[in-house]
C-alpha cells in the first residue's frame, strides 16, 4: 500500500508527462488527478494505520547506493510522523490537482502542468518517506526541481524565468549546507540511514571535532548544518527572498508547493531529526531565534505588499516561522500539528485568492479590487474561513496550533523561549492585521477595479470550489478533531517513537500550565488587529495613506521587503556578475580561447595561408616544381649513396 | 674530325636544355610548352639512340622507336585538349591558364 501512495504519482507523472500530447489534455487531467485522489484516500488509510493503530512500518524497495562501507538503501520510513506528512501532501495534492483542472483549463500546456504536479507529489512523497538522509535529499532536490518547473510554468514571462531561477539558486545556499550535514553524518556516524545515527546520538553528544579549523560540538553542527537546508527551503530569515518571487507561477501551485508542503519539508526535516536536535540545545536556540526572527520579519513586510499573492506568501513564511519557533523550544508535536493545520488554511487562502484573480481578468493587485462581496460570495466565505483560521478566531485550526505555539514559547522559561514569545505574539497581532486588511481590500470597500473588469467577475465553476470546501471544512475542525492526538493527552502514544524528546523536554505538560494571561494573549491581538485593520481600510480609508506619508522611511522600508533583494543584489549578485564576466571575457575568452582552441587555429590559418602562395596555378611552376624534384632525387641516388 | 659519342650527348643535352628554358621562359602560348615538351623527348631519344649505337645494343632503339610513338599520341592528345581548351575559353595563353591558383 506505501508503495502504492509513493508511486502512483509517479506514474501519472510520468504518463502526462511523456504521452501527454498523444493522449491530450482531458485525459492527462483525468489521469493524474485521479491517482493522486487514490493515493490520498489510501493516506489517510495509513494515517489510520499507523497513527490510530500505532504501527509502524519499514518497506525495503529496493538496495541503491553501495559503496565501501556507504549504504543507502531505497527504503519507507513509515510512521507517525511520514503518515501526518502523507495525509498533508497527498490530499492538498488532490485537492489542488482539481482545482487545477478548472483554474488550468484554458491553459495550452496543460499535461506538462498535471505532470509537473504529480512529479511533485511524488517527490515530496520521496521526501517525507525517506529512511536515510540521501534518499531524503532525493526528495529534497526532486521538490525542487518541480518548484523550479513549476515557477517558471510560464515560461514566456521573462519574470517567471527570473524567479525560478533566483528559487533554485537560493536553494542552492541552503542545499550546500544540508549537503555538508549528510557528510557530516557519514562521518561521525559510518551511516546515513536514521535508525543508526538517532540508536548513536546520545553517545556522541558534547563530543567535538574539528571543522574549518576550530574545534566544535559534533552534533550542534550537524544540527546547524542540516537546518541551513531547512532554512533554504522553508525560506526562514536570510533565505527567505525566494519565496515571494515564486508567486510567479500558477496559483494552485503557490498553494500546493510554496504552502502547504514544500517549504515545510524544513520542518519535517527538524522534527524528523529530532533524536538528534535533543542533545544539541545550542542549535535548538538558534531554530527558536530565527524561526522567531521570520514570524515577525515577513509580517511586518506582509502589512505594506498590495499583491494578494504576496501578501499571503509573507504570510506563509511567517507562519513557517512560528513552526520553527516551536521546533527551536522543543515542542516538535506542535510544530507538525501546526504544519498540518497550516497546510489546509494556507492552502485555502492560495486557493481562494487565486478564485479571485481567476474573477478578476489575472488581476493581482489589491488597490484595484475592492468591493467584490456581491459578485463572488462564495469565495468571499471561503477567503473568510481561511483568514479566522490563520488569524487564530477561537475553536478554527489555527486557533488550536498557533495559541499552542505561542504557549509553548512562553512555557519554555529560556531567554531565546522569551525572545520567541514576544515576536510570535507581536505578529499574531501582525498577521491578524494583514489578513483582514487583504480580506477588506478585496472584498470590501469601495469598487476600484475597471468597469471592464467588473462586467466579466464571475464566481468559479465548482470544480475550483468544491476544493475550497473541503479545505475549509479542514481549515475549521482539523485543529478540534485532531488536538488531542497531535499535542493534548494522547500525544506520547500518537507519535510514539517518531519525535523523541529528551528527559527533561517537559514542554508538552508544561505549555498547558502556564499562567492564565497567556492563552489569552494572540486572541487579544487577534481582535486588536482586526480592529485597527476594520478602523483603517473600513472606517477611516484614508488613515493608511496619512500614516504612511507621516512614517515615510519605515514605510518604504516595509514595502522594499527591509531592502534584503538589494542587499543581496549588491553583496552577492553584482559581486558573483563581476566574477563571472571577468572569468568569461578575460578567463575563457581571453585566456583559454586565445592560448587554446581559437589560438592554434588562428596559426593553422596564417601558416596555411602563407602555403596556398606557392599554388600559383601557372603550369610552367609545376614543371619547374617537378624538375628540380628530379634533378634532386638524382643527385641523391648518384651521390647519396657514396 | 671523328664524330663520337661525347657530341651526339652534347647536342642531346643542349636540345633538352632548350626544352626545358622553353617551358620555363615561355609566356605566350600553350603550343610552345607542347613543342618544348617534343624537343626534350627527341633528346632523349637522341641518347638511346646514340648509346644504343656506341654499346651495340638494339635495344635502345627499339625503345626510341616506343618513345616516338608515344610521343606523337601524345601529341595528338594535347593538341586535342588545346583545342577544346580553346573554344571553351577562348584563349590559350599561359598567363591566363591558372585555374588551379589556391
Amino acid at each position: 500500500m506505501y508503495s502504492l501512495i509513493v508511486f502512483l504519482p509517479l506514474i501519472g507523472a510520468l504518463v502526462a508527462g511523456l504521452a501527454g500530447r498523444f493522449i491530450g489534455a482531458q485525459a492527462s487531467r483525468v489521469l493524474t488527478s485521479g491517482l493522486v485522489v487514490v493515493s490520498a484516500v489510501l493516506s489517510w488509510v495509513a494515517f489510520y494505520d499507523v497513527g490510530l493503530g500505532h504501527e509502524t512500518y519499514k518497506i525495503q524497495v529496493l538496495s541503491w547506493i553501495h559503496s565501501g562501507a556507504f549504504e543507502a538503501d531505497w527504503a519507507f520510513r513509515v510512521d507517525t510522523l511520514t503518515a501526518v506528512m502523507l495525509v498533508v501532501v497527498n490530499t492538498v495534492s488532490a485537492l489542488v490537482h482539481i482545482y487545477s483542472i478548472g483554474y488550468m483549463s484554458h491553459d495550452p500546456h496543460q499535461p506538462r502542468f498535471f505532470a509537473y504536479l504529480s512529479l511533485f507529489t511524488f517527490a515530496m512523497l520521496m521526501l517525507v518517506t525517506a529512511d536515510n538522509l540521501v534518499q531524503m535529499f532525493f526528495g529534497w532536490e526532486g521538490v525542487g526541481l518541480a518548484s523550479y518547473l513549476l515557477i517558471g510554468f510560464w515560461y514566456q514571462r521573462p519574470s517567471a524565468n527570473a524567479a525560478a531561477i533566483k528559487a533554485f539558486v537560493v536553494n542552492r545556499v541552503g542545499d550546500f549546507g544540508f549537503s555538508l550535514g549528510i557528510f557530516a553524518c557519514f562521518t561521525v556516524f559510518g551511516a546515513i540511514d536514521l535508525d543508526t545515527i538517532f540508536a548513536s546520538a546520545p553517545d556522541v553528544a558534547g563530543q567535538t571535532m574539528v571543522f574549518l579549523g576550530y574545534e566544535v560540538d559534533i552534533l550542534t553542527t550537524i544540527c546547524l548544518l542540516l537546518f541551513m537546508g531547512a532554512m533554504g527551503k522553508s525560506a526562514q530569515f536570510l533565505l527567505h527572498t525566494w519565496l515571494p518571487d515564486a508567486m510567479e507561477g500558477p496559483t494552485p501551485v503557490s498553494a500546493l508547493i510554496h504552502a502547504a508542503t514544500m517549504v515545510t519539508a524544513g520542518v519535517f526535516l527538524v522534527a524528523r531529526m529530532s533524536p538528534i536536535y535533543e542533545f544539541a540545545p545550542d542549535a535548538l536556540a538558534f531554530v527558536a531565534f530565527i524561526g522567531a526572527t521570520t514570524a515577525f520579519f515577513a509580517a511586518t513586510i506582509g502589512l505594506v505588499q498590495n499583491d494578494i499573492k504576496r501578501v499571503i506568501a509573507y504570510s506563509t513564511c511567517s507562519q513557517l516561522g512560528y513552526m520553527f519557533a516551536a521546533l527551536g523550544v522543543g515542542a516538535y508535536g506542535v510544530a507538525i500539528f501546526h504544519l498540518f493545520t497550516h497546510a489546509f488554511f494556507k492552502a485555502l487562502l492560495f486557493l481562494g485568492s487565486g478564485s479571485v484573480i481567476h474573477a478578476m481578468s489575472d488581476e493581482q493587485d489589491m488597490r484595484k479590487m475592492g468591493g467584490l462581496f456581491p459578485h463572488l460570495k462564495k469565495t468571499w466565505a471561503m477567503m473568510l474561513v481561511g483568514t479566522l483560521a490563520l488569524t487564530g478566531f477561537p475553536l478554527t485550526a489555527g486557533y488550536f496550533s498557533k495559541d499552542a505555539i505561542i504557549e509553548a514559547a512562553f512555557a519554555a522559561h529560556s531567554g531565546v523561549g522569551q525572545y520567541a514569545f514576544w515576536l510570535t505574539v507581536i505578529a499574531a497581532f501582525l498577521t491578524s492585521f494583514y489578513s483582514w486588511r487583504l480580506m477588506f481590500m478585496t472584498f470590501h470597500g469601495r469598487q476600484r477595479a475597471s468597469r471592464d473588469v467588473m462586467a466579466h467577475v464571475h464566481e468559479s465553476p465548482n470544480v475550483m470550489l468544491v476544493p475550497l470546501y473541503l479545505l475549509a471544512i479542514g481549515a475549521l475542525a482539523a485543529g478540534g478533531l485532531f488536538k488531542g492526538l497531535f499535542i493534548g493527552h494522547e500525544e506520547a502514544e500518537f507519535w510514539g517513537a517518531a519525535l523523541l524528546r529528551g528527559e527533561g523536554n517537559e514542554i508538552v505538560q508544561a505549555m498547558h500550565h502556564v499562567p492564565g494571561w497567556v492563552p489569552f494573549a494572540p486572541t487579544v491581538m487577534m481582535v486588536a488587529g482586526f480592529a485597527l485593520a476594520w478602523l483603517f481600510y473600513i472606517a477611516r480609508p484614508e488613515m493608511p495613506k496619512a500614516l504612511a506619508e507621516m512614517h515615510r522611511p519605515l514605510y518604504l522600508f516595509l514595502l522594499n521587503k527591509w531592502y534584503f533583494d538589494e542587499l543581496y543584489d549588491l553583496v552577492f549578485v553584482r559581486g558573483a556578475k563581476a566574477l563571472g564576466r571577468f572569468l568569461w571575457k578575460r578567463g575563457d575568452g581571453w585566456a583559454i580561447d586565445g592560448f587554446g582552441p581559437d589560438g592554434v587555429s588562428a596559426r593553422v590559418i596564417d601558416i596555411t595561408n602563407r602555403i596556398v602562395r606557392l599554388q600559383t596555378g601557372y603550369l610552367y611552376h609545376y614543371a619547374f616544381a617537378m624538375l628540380v624534384g628530379i634533378a634532386a632525387l638524382i643527385t641523391w641516388l648518384m651521390f647519396g649513396s657514396m | 674530325m671523328e664524330i663520337g659519342l661525347p657530341h651526339y650527348l652534347t647536342v642531346a643535352a643542349i636540345l633538352f636544355t632548350i626544352g626545358v628554358f622553353g617551358i620555363f621562359l615561355n609566356r605566350k602560348n600553350v603550343i610552345i610548352i607542347l613543342m618544348s615538351i617534343e624537343l626534350m623527348l627527341l633528346a632523349v631519344n637522341l641518347n638511346l639512340v646514340a648509346f644504343s649505337s656506341f654499346l651495340g645494343d638494339l635495344v635502345g632503339q627499339v625503345f626510341a622507336l616506343l618513345v616516338l610513338t608515344v610521343a606523337a599520341a601524345e601529341a595528338a592528345i594535347g593538341l586535342a585538349i588545346l583545342v577544346v581548351y580553346f573554344r571553351n575559353r577562348g584563349t590559350i595563353d599561359v598567363e591566363d591558364i591558372h585555374i588551379m591558383k589556391g
